[in-house]
């Protein structure tokens, strides 16, 4: 138990110092220790590989990520949660906690995305666009539309002119992912990204470019960060030639 | 007086958040909340599956308990942990597990849809099921509890007095258990009455259809925290009206055999 308490003193103590040289800016020196990363669910794979590409271009730093709806983070970091970081999956959101004062200089677009239909892998359903959805005999589900993926889908669907009866109104992307993944559903509306990162297991079928929408994914370092300059650190090198490279592999619009 | 300390930290423990609920909820529009069309349907919805709920639990749930209480048998405590297993379970999970079990492509799903065309994801029924899921294992170990602890020479009593074994467990084994029956019912119905976690993965999220209270609060809590507040504390104030009205009424003493009628 002693022991316990004294890594755990150390630990802190050396969080404590990285967050007090923390005006040091972007020096190598001083971008050390904890990262918290709050960052949208549809960032989850790409971050996850950018977290540790950081970790291995800057030694002594560990990247900590906390995934979840866009608007959850907010109201998380809202109420005080330690994050240095929020990546948010549309500007409303991050609008949001501009508007409450909570980030620290203006957000930066790192990624932008677009929307696919998915679909069960080898299509047997044959659906070819967004008017198929609407076929009575297709069980298709989408994002609430209190979540930037179902907010997209529904100004997909209002510029394609298609109007739909989903079965259900998911609270998340992957909700939906998993609901055609596991052949509950036929189809639904997600992100370009979410069908690359389903891999095997589903496949997109392309939205015209005409009724599609771009999704801006803005990041901004949090005032007060606990690690403002690893924080600064990190959202350079999610700009930065690495970074870009992994959100492009992704299937990420270049930002 | 350190038991009386201890005691008043974990009154405490659950009395702030609750406080904190009541210090935050937008008084001035609650009324409006409460009287929103979606939340009278979510909330009804919700009502009437959590009933189907424990109705399925007490069903099922009380002869399985009586087995297990009361029937030697190999490998009982294997189907004890499997009985009690989404407890602990995450509910997300236990709801890709009924996927798996009773979805379209299930185990058993495929087969229910292709002969019997029941289809239980996106459909009410499926929020029953899901709900039945998670609940049913609170009232089992309760009752089971109280079944091994109930002294069966009434039992034998009964027995060689010539009735039945249907007889004698409806009109002594009941009667005696019936505080932690009653117990057990309103455990699961309270657990049922706030899944989420496999409700929304198996049966989706339709106002009207799938989507309970605890959907719906989840998801105003995105873009409308005030909202998702004062429905929480519909759904507390629900919980606790049934837990408080019950408690003197059902909780007291067993009743001596016979008398439940």
């Amino acid at each position: 138990m002693a022991a316990v308490l004294a890594s755990v003193t150390v630990a802190a103590t050396t969080l404590a110092a990285c967050g007090s040289d923390g005006g040091a800016s972007s020096t190598p020196a001083g971008t050390s220790g904890e990262v918290v990363v709050f960052a949208a669910s549809s960032l989850t794979e790409s971050f996850a590989e950018i977290g540790v590409a950081f970790e291995a271009a800057h030694p002594g730093t560990m990247v900590t990520f906390n995934f979840a709806g866009s608007g959850d983070l907010v109201n998380q970091i809202a109420q005080g949660a330690p994050a240095d970081v929020f990546v948010s999956a549309d500007e409303p959101n991050m609008a949001k906690l501009t508007a409450a004062g909570l980030n620290a200089g203006d957000p930066v677009v790192v990624a932008r995305n677009t929307f696919e239909i998915i679909v069960e892998p080898g299509n047997p359903q044959g659906i070819v666009g967004l008017a198929d959805l609407a076929r009575p005999d297709l069980l298709v589900v989408l994002c609430a539309d209190t979540v930037p993926c179902g907010a997209g889908a529904a100004a997909v669907l209002a510029n394609a002119g298609v109007v739909i009866t989903p079965k259900s109104y998911e609270e998340k992307v992957k909700g939906v992912v998993t609901k055609v993944t596991t052949g509950e559903a036929d189809a639904g509306i997600v992100f370009t990204t979410d069908v690359l990162a389903a891999g095997d297991s589903a496949v997109g079928v392309a939205i015209p470019a005409d009724v599609n929408i771009v999704n801006a994914y803005p990041l901004a370092v949090v005032n007060d960060a606990p690690n403002a300059a690893a924080a600064r650190a990190f959202a350079d090198f999610v700009v930065g030639p690495q970074g870009r490279a992994v959100l492009a592999s992704s299937g990420f619009l270049a930002s | 007086m350190p038991v009386v300390v201890l005691a008043g930290a974990a009154v405490l423990f659950f009395a702030l958040p609750l406080v904190g609920l009541v210090w935050r909820a937008p008084w001035s529009h609650a009324w409006q909340y409460l009287t929103d069309d979606g939340a009278l349907t979510a909330l009804r919805l919700s009502l009437q599956c959590s009933l189907w709920a424990t109705l399925l639990s007490v069903v099922f749930g009380v002869p399985l308990a009586w087995v297990l209480a009361s029937v030697e048998f190999r490998g009982r405590s294997f189907v004890r942990a499997l009985c009690t297993l989404s407890m602990v379970l995450p509910p997300v999970v236990g709801g890709v597990a009924l996927f798996f079990a009773l979805g379209r492509r299930g185990l058993v799903g495929q087969h229910l849809d292709e002969w019997f065309g029941i289809r239980l994801p996106f459909t009410t029924a499926g929020v029953v099921v899901a709900q039945t899921f998670v609940a049913m294992p609170f009232l089992v170990i309760t009752v089971e509890a109280a079944l091994r602890q109930l002294d069966m020479r009434f039992d034998d009593a009964s027995r060689t007095l010539g009735a039945s074994r249907w007889y004698t467990f409806r009109r002594v084994t009941l009667p005696a258990i019936r505080p932690a029956l009653v117990a057990g019912a309103v455990l699961a119905w309270a657990r049922a009455l706030g899944e989420f976690g496999a409700t929304i993965t198996f049966a989706g999220n339709f106002p009207g259809t799938t989507q309970t209270l605890p959907l719906q609060v989840y998801l105003s809590l995105e873009t409308n925290p005030e909202e998702a507040i004062v429905l929480s504390l519909l759904l507390i104030a629900i919980s606790f009206a049934v837990l408080v009205g019950l408690r003197d009424r059902w909780f007291g003493r067993g009743a001596p055999p016979g008398e439940w009628a």
